[in-house]
């Protein structure tokens, strides 16, 4: 077992053990504060699969933004000084009964199947050259498109979220 | 103990992918609803980094990741502004009492 193995138990167990706690706990906020630890333990993830950029901007994009975002969202639609913050749970049982279901078959896929797996060449210092390369011309149309998307999610989230003027 | 490898990261995401399933179709609140979807949205991401590491094509499954990463972001924006907009229609987030489509 070498150092390569233990970071990967690490991670997941972060990932895996937050990630639960996000689903399950009662309060909102600890839910929130969880996913944070499931961002960073992915990110953890990321960079031992050699993908140092994607990691960064997993750090940076959810972390820093989205999760903001969903915090944001929760101090805004509760009443934080009422007991509303607990959210209510439904059908718990069937849904865990589902969901393992679901778990058990996808686990015996992925290690029921003979994967042809080669491990890739990746550059030694860093994929952001080469991530910035394949992005600027096998990807660039996608990539521009994305820009476009950008701008339309970030006037379309002002226009939906804004209050509405009265009519005079 | 087996060496880790692609399987060991499949079945991460696997796992996180059926919590966050879970956390869509059990919690009432909105947001919590949206979380699920982010926990589904990073399980789909490390299968495609994953496969990307040990596939041997190239960096494309990173740029899809990227992809993903930034519909994510548009995503959790849009849905947070809605979610605001039914917290000031109904004064409630729970998704089982939304069932007007206005007041």
């Amino acid at each position: 077992m070498n150092i390569y193995d233990i970071v990967f138990y690490l991670f997941a167990a972060i990932t895996l053990a937050s990630a639960f706690v996000v689903v399950t706990a009662r309060n909102i906020i600890y839910s929130a504060f969880s996913l944070l630890f499931t961002f960073f333990g992915i990110a953890g993830l990321y960079v031992l699969l050699g993908a140092d950029f994607i990691a960064v901007v997993q750090l940076m994009v959810y972390v820093g933004g989205i999760l903001v975002l969903i915090l944001f969202g929760v101090m805004l639609t509760n009443k934080i000084t009422s007991v509303q913050i607990k959210t209510g749970t439904l059908q718990v049982i069937p849904a865990i009964l589902g969901t393992a279901l679901m778990a058990g078959v996808l686990i015996k896929i992925f290690t029921g199947t003979n994967w042809h797996s080669q491990m890739a060449q990746y550059p030694t210092k860093t994929t952001a050259y080469a991530l910035g390369h394949i992005l600027l011309t096998d990807y660039v149309l996608i990539f521009e498109l994305l820009g476009i998307l950008l701008l339309i999610a970030l006037i379309g989230a002002a226009t939906i979220a804004r209050k509405e003027e009265k009519a005079s | 103990m087996v060496q880790v490898g692609l399987t060991h990261f499949l079945v991460i995401s696997a796992i996180l992918f059926s919590l966050g399933i879970f956390g869509i179709v059990t919690r009432k609140n909105a947001v919590m609803v949206l979380m699920g979807l982010e926990l589904i949205l990073n399980s789909a991401n490390i299968n495609f980094v994953a496969f990307s590491r040990y596939g041997n094509f190239g960096l494309n499954g990173q740029v899809v990741a990227l992809f993903v990463i930034v519909l994510a972001a548009a995503e959790a924006a849009i849905a947070l502004a809605i979610v605001l907009n039914i917290y000031k229609t109904f004064a409630t987030v729970n998704v089982d009492e939304i069932d007007k489509l206005k007041e």
